[in-house]
């Protein structure tokens, strides 16, 4: 019995012992401001989570090789926390929380994706934690009246009606028929709404709007009808699985459709698992390397895209870019604020006006980036070689785009 | 002709499908085990066509390795877990295979990463009347192939000694060893040939759709409920309800819209069951 105690009272005093040294290496100690992020390493977003780390991790060596971050006349260096949310938001609600409360961090990165960071936002929320967030474009997101969050990207509403616009454009102005294929989750309902928007603004006419079941692999069904009811415009979005399926069974079914529109073309290397099959895509898209918008860090999304290759020997989808982004607001912020006062940072935040690599990021009241728009780009393949261009916005359009698609019959 | 092409896609579907449910047919009436990590060896089954098709053989080539391959990794399940869970109550055997599946999820997860990614065998298109009917080639080949490996095993079954030995021991276990049978040899084999016939549907899924390590579930789900449908030792009623079910699904997607397509399967299901129940209170009042 007695040994029982003393085993007792070890751990106990082994427990005590290591929560408070565990709580005092965090938030900012020395010249390191600690930064908690928790991110999908494992589980079905592990491949997106690993691009999202890959960001931040390559951000904070350039800033902290670039002087760091100076605040009160000293200067400070970024450290990040990641803990492992296995892709599940209940772990990621769950890691926040021991984030903030046991390793003490004061200020948060997002996870990746929108059901994640939904998942964690109400904890940041009611610790007060500012939590400024790249992956996470779910609209709902922005209208709960978060005060701690911000998104550095545009909300999933914006991703694909500049479509509708560009092929009531290439219409003469005149309105079109749609027809929407979309998955049943969180994310593609937000870029329906959007579409939805775009529809009632220019007077077109949705002729098709099929909601995918998630775990359905097949849209041969709505192809059909898409043949029957010859839409001039098809919008896809179903997250990888849904841009992979779509592509496979529109060239296989030969389904000839003038314009076709799709989110998550990067993420699923659509060019290199379909080759020219995949041509003519509109693709929505956060950021593309050939964007001319300019930092002290960065420099450009060129030279962006080369950095990043060289250090993790592939091209950066988006999903890395904008997590970079996040770090460079931070440190605007922290400098803005010159203080680690979570309110005045968190007020810093809400006034950010800044031009990254990325793009513009200033935050509306939700906490939305509103100064980014879209970019569309579209597949185009010399021989068997496809590239992605941007085609819209016009300010950036490194080619034009090709429209009507040609049918199946003329490739 | 969208109802053609309807009836046509949910045929060359539900084969594909039949040939997953027949493989757990099998397993459910020889062992008595219920195996929810079904769809998992589907889809480790595309990854060995799809890793084929990354090294420049073609996919369709899968159909030949995938079942070998996936036979030994039956097997080796089976000694490690199955054997010692197959004499025990249906819940441990669903307890057992779903921490196999969640096993599985995370080791190819770890291997093969999480994207999604499918296997081009470049195939082609036919088109049917006036080309109003359109049919991808990769379907035709995988539900031929299907439908081949089905009449195989049938042949099988029937013709070869570890065969009647399989369906002695479906029909009795103790009797079997009792005659002479080595069921333990049997329950072996058996769970490999599930899991080869699991290998050859995840090679045509490779070609036909996409394959991703968290998306085998559905196939459980579909292939447990083409056996529900069908009734347990009924194969050819396997065949019947897969096929059924793939027309149901095509049909409900155009009248009722997609959102409701696999709602509508599932409220089928519960009014088949609700059905059953029903014959057999009556069965029952009559035996009184």
């Amino acid at each position: 019995m007695r040994l029982n105690k003393i085993i007792l009272s070890f751990v106990s005093a082994l427990v005590i012992l290591f929560s408070t040294s565990v709580a005092s290496f965090a938030k900012v100690v020395g010249d390191k401001i600690i930064l908690g992020a928790a991110i999908s390493l494992t589980g079905k977003y592990s491949s997106n989570g690993v691009h999202t780390q890959n960001g931040y991790n390559m951000a904070v060596d350039r800033i902290n090789s670039m002087g760091g971050v100076k605040v009160g006349g000293k200067t400070y260096k970024f450290d990040i926390i990641y803990y492992d949310d296995e892709s599940n938001p209940k772990r990621a609600a769950q890691l926040a929380e021991r984030l903030i409360s046991q390793d003490g961090v004061e200020f948060m990165l997002g996870p990746y994706s929108s059901g994640l960071t939904k998942a964690i936002a109400p904890v940041t929320e009611k610790y007060g934690v500012p939590m400024v967030e790249a992956n996470g474009a779910s609209r709902s997101l922005f209208t709960k009246g978060y005060k701690y969050l911000f998104a550095v990207l545009a909300p999933a509403n914006l991703y694909l009606d500049v479509a509708i616009d560009l092929a009531v454009e290439k219409n003469n102005g005149k309105p079109v028929s749609v027809a929407m294929a979309f998955e049943q989750d969180a994310f593609s309902q937000d870029v329906r709404l959007g579409v939805l928007e775009a529809i009632k603004r220019t007077g077109s006419k949705k002729v098709i709007d099929d909601k995918l079941p998630k775990e359905l692999n097949d849209m041969a069904a709505t192809l059909v009808k898409v043949k029957q009811m010859k839409p001039d415009v098809l919008v896809v979005s179903g997250h990888t699985k849904g841009a992979l399926t779509a592509i496979r069974q529109i060239s296989e079914m030969k389904v000839d459709v003038p314009m076709l529109a799709m989110t998550h073309c990067d993420a699923a290397k659509l060019s290199k698992q379909h080759g020219k099959n995949s041509q003519y895509a509109l693709c929505a898209s956060q950021w593309h390397k050939t964007l001319t918008y300019k930092d002290n860090f960065f420099k450009d999304g060129m030279t962006y895209d080369a950095d990043f290759t060289k250090e993790f020997g592939y091209a950066p989808p988006y999903q890395a870019a904008e997590s970079s982004a996040a770090l460079l607001v931070f440190k605007d912020a922290f400098e803005r604020a010159d203080t680690f006062d979570q309110k005045k940072v968190r007020d810093a935040l809400a006034a950010t006006n800044m031009q990254t690599f990325y793009g513009n990021i200033k935050f509306a009241a939700g906490g939305q980036n509103v100064d980014k728009p879209m970019v569309l780009f579209q597949v185009m393949c010399d021989g068997d070689n496809c590239e992605n261009k941007v085609v819209a916005p016009t300010k950036w359009a490194s080619a034009e785009l090709i429209h009507p698609i040609p049918s199946w019959s003329k490739r | 002709m969208i109802s053609v092409q309807a009836c046509l896609d949910g045929i060359l579907l539900g084969i594909l499908f039949a040939l997953i449910a027949y493989g757990m047919a099998l397993q459910w009436g020889v062992m008595n085990i219920i195996n929810i990590a079904q769809g998992d060896l589907v889809i480790l089954g595309g990854y060995i066509a799809y890793f084929m098709y990354l090294y420049g053989i073609h996919p369709a080539w899968g159909v030949i390795v995938a079942p070998i391959i996936m036979f030994f990794v039956g097997i080796a399940i089976y000694k490690l877990v199955i054997n010692k869970v197959v004499d025990r109550d249906l819940f441990i055997s669903i307890l057992a295979t779903f921490g196999i599946s969640i096993l599985f999820m995370q080791l190819m997860n770890f291997a093969f990463g999480a994207d999604v990614v499918l296997a081009n065998s470049d195939y082609g298109t036919t088109m049917l009347f006036n080309n109003n009917v359109v049919l991808p080639n990769s379907k035709i080949f995988s539900a031929f192939i299907s439908i081949l490996f089905a009449i195989c095993l049938v042949i099988y079954m029937k013709k070869s000694k570890l065969g009647r030995a399989i369906r002695a021991t479906a029909q009795n276990a103790r009797a079997a060893k009792i005659l002479g049978v080595d069921t333990e040899k049997v329950y072996a084999a058996t769970f490999g040939i599930n899991a080869a016939l699991c290998g050859v549907a995840g090679a045509l899924i490779s070609i036909t759709f996409t394959i991703h390590p968290y998306m085998g579930l559905p196939y459980t789900i579909r292939s447990f409920m083409i056996v529900i449908v069908a009734g347990l030792g009924n194969l050819p009623g396997v065949a019947m309800s897969g096929m059924g079910l793939g027309v149901f699904e095509e049909f409900a997607d155009y009248i009722l819209g997609t959102e409701f397509r696999i709602g509508s399967v599932f409220l089928l299901l519960v009014l088949i069951l609700v059905y059953r129940r029903f014959k057999l209170s009556r069965k029952r009042e009559y035996l009184k």
